[in-house]
């Protein structure tokens, strides 16, 4: 889950790193009474969590509650990127002297943490690193040792962080370690990491990422999901604990296994270019052993989308019996229509592996006219396009 | 013969009086492997009854290894627990330690993996999140279903569990030595060069499927391997070439960041490495054909 840079600066601020003082607002008016606490010029700060706000307009300087105001009354309701601004964070100004980049992040490759940190700082640290790559230093962190102020040491010396800030960012290396364990993150990023006219070294950004499987053990974080921003189908479908996606196409999907599920949008995405183009319309896995309950629930969720003309359910019986997903295929059909639901959308079926004739059966037995069984991937691909294509 | 896991492998499960681990007990008997006893502190010096099989449990894996002679370990129990286990296991220095469980922070996946670099690396790890292993009419580690193909000489190691299935049971007419799902999370033990490196030198797989999946670069060095190390042919398929970026797709780690990660870059650096790469399931099955005809 990746949090807004307010939600980041708060995460930061409890673990004792410095920050600017700062709030966020949602209406001008709630701008306005930030500003006249944190007093002087503030600079005002779209809440979006996507790249390049400052130069879609997203940042500005004000001077002054009136101007806070103002500058949220234009900020608020924006739309950067696809992304519509709903939250502005408001910040006291700094006299940067200069900028510093530093993150921790995971290192799939080499199983382990990496820091980055470069005196390059303010810009994209992908842009620096392939133009000036001296100038990113990149240390690996062993899970099992951390970083104490020795291997904070080791980093800001490898970075060449000037002496005049060493300590401050060795303390602030240390810190936003303990911050990056005690919270399961698995990125936080400052750039920048800014020195002040006073000398200070503060954290002017805060991109955080922490890690969903990790909510068992941080109850607080669930306040920090953005629920105005996810569709509402992936709310509805999140409730019933689906793993679902929306996409922007014609045929639902439904499979068992992420990797089954991914394939399938793949194969529907050719059969797709043969047939009015259309593509898949989302990704929703049931999981590896899958009851009729959880297909039925699938099944809801699938239909109940506008967007979607047929559905293709796509299961390879590992541990899941075919012939339960093949009842739970017609009970969910049999109860939508029951509780007054319009099902008039064709479904294609392909269900293979475990008990896969009984399930087969099942379906041919059921004779109901909206339901296609077809027994390869691709043939079934094939068919939901088309009837897709022709729903259009 | 297979790799990692045999008719002679002995097998004990961590969390075995668990709804999952109990299932999946009986699933494994029945499937022939030696299931010789399982790990719970709370119910030690009991058994269970797996119909007719008495397994007995015992408090910990070393107690586990001591009186049974166990050399492999299946591990079944929740999130919460997962790291403690695996630790466990660890230091018992257990040969293999296969990790079923889903949804393991990743911050306790980076301890344990560290945790077992510093001993030595004396226990192989497959997973966390992962289907396990199984070695076709020898032995089943895992939640891998043992019918779904005779055994043969193709080796497959995949990060999802049931594209495995479906690739498995596509190619069933030639038979499987042992197929390997290691798991999509973002930090995993055992990894696709692991897996190729054991093929490689397995006298009985003659060819290697290798399923991919969106996001990390774990497709692109196994290629490097490849190119280095593998002379048996080998035939790949990647899962996500019409993924969205930004996407999260069911595993943690399937997800495209920036131009890193596409099916496409994985696809074009496997070729580079002389792999054969199906754009479905069904044309890497073909692929596969082809190469044991």
């Amino acid at each position: 889950m990746d949090l807004f840079e307010y939600q980041g600066r708060d995460l930061f601020e409890r673990h004792g790193l410095p920050v600017l003082g700062g709030g966020v607002a949602e209406t001008p008016q709630e701008a306005r009474a930030i500003a006249e606490r944190l007093g002087g010029k503030v600079v005002v700060k779209a809440q979006v969590k996507v790249g390049g706000r400052g130069k879609a307009g997203g940042v500005k300087l004000a001077d002054g509650a009136d101007e806070a105001e103002a500058r949220a009354t234009d900020i608020l309701g924006m739309d950067i990127k696809g992304h519509t601004v709903h939250k502005v964070m408001l910040a006291e100004t700094a006299d940067i002297k200069e900028e510093y980049y530093f993150s921790y992040l995971l290192d799939r490759a080499n199983r382990t943490f990496l820091c980055i940190a470069s005196v390059a700082g303010g810009m994209e640290i992908e842009t620096v690193a392939e133009e000036d790559p001296d100038r990113v230093a990149k240390i690996a962190i062993d899970a099992s040792k951390g970083v104490d102020e020795a291997k904070a040491r080791e980093i800001v010396t490898a970075a060449k962080f000037p002496a005049d800030v060493a300590d401050q960012v060795v303390n602030i290396a240390v810190k936003l370690w303990q911050a990056f364990v005690a919270e399961d993150a698995l990125l936080v990023e400052v750039n920048p990491l800014a020195k002040v006219g006073d000398g200070r070294v503060l954290a002017l950004d805060a991109k955080v990422t922490l890690d969903e499987n990790a909510g068992f053990r941080h109850p607080d974080h669930e306040v920090l999901e953005d629920k105005s921003a996810v569709d509402p189908i992936e709310q509805a479908a999140k409730a019933k604990n689906l793993n679902y996606v929306k996409l922007d196409g014609e045929v639902g999907i439904i499979g068992n296994g992420a990797g089954l599920v991914m394939s399938t949008l793949d194969v529907v995405a050719y059969a797709g270019e043969r047939h009015g183009n259309v593509k898949p319309a989302n990704f929703l896995d049931i999981g590896g052993g899958a009851s009729a309950q959880v297909m039925a629930d699938g099944l809801e969720i699938v239909l109940g989308d506008p967007a979607v003309k047929s559905v293709f359910v796509n299961v390879f019986g590992g541990i899941t019996a075919c012939d339960a997903v093949a009842n739970g295929i017609i009970q969910a059909l049999a109860l939508l229509t029951e509780r007054g639901e319009t099902v008039n959308k064709p479904l294609v079926v392909r269900l293979d592996g475990n008990n896969a004739e009984a399930g087969r059966a099942i379906l041919d037995g059921a004779n109901n006219p909206l339901v296609t069984r077809v027994d390869t991937m691709d043939g079934a691909a094939e068919r939901a396009a088309e009837l897709a294509a022709a729903g259009k | 013969m297979a790799i990692w896991l045999t008719k002679e492998s002995k097998v004990i499960v961590q969390g075995i009086t668990g709804g999952e681990g109990s299932k999946h007990t009986r699933r494994m008997l029945a499937a022939g492997t030696q299931v010789v006893g399982g790990v719970n502190p709370r119910k030690a010096g009991t058994k269970v009854d797996f119909d007719g099989t008495e397994l007995p449990v015992f408090a910990t894996v070393a107690e586990a290894i001591k009186e049974t002679g166990a050399d492999v370990s299946v591990i079944f129990v929740p999130p919460a627990f997962t790291k403690a286990a695996v630790l466990e296991a660890i230091d018992a220095e257990i040969p293999l330690a296969v990790v079923i469980t889903e949804g393991v922070p990743v911050q306790d996946s980076a301890a344990f993996w560290a945790y077992n670099v510093a001993k030595g690396e004396k226990t192989r790890i497959i997973g966390p999140n992962c289907p396990g292993i199984a070695s076709p009419g020898a032995s089943n580690a895992g939640i891998i279903p043992a019918d779904i193909t005779p055994q043969g000489r193709i080796g497959l190691v995949s990060k999802s569990g049931t594209l495995t299935y479906q690739l498995m049971y596509e190619l069933r007419e030639f038979g499987f030595s042992t197929a390997v799902g290691i798991g999509g999370d973002p930090i995993i033990g055992t990894t696709h060069i692991d897996a190729l490196r054991a093929f490689q030198n397995d006298p009985d797989t003659d060819a290697i499927v290798m399923i991919g999946e969106i996001g990390g670069d774990a497709e692109e060095r196994a290629a490097e391997f490849i190119k280095a190390n593998v002379t048996k042919p080998v035939v790949g398929y990647i899962a996500g070439f019409t993924a969205p970026p930004g996407k999260t797709m069911g595993h943690a780690g399937a997800i495209i960041s920036g131009s890193a990660g596409t099916a496409d870059a994985k696809k074009a650096a496997l070729e580079a490495a002389g792999v054969k790469v199906g754009k479905t399931p069904s044309e890497t099955a073909q692929l596969m054909r082809e190469v044991m005809s």
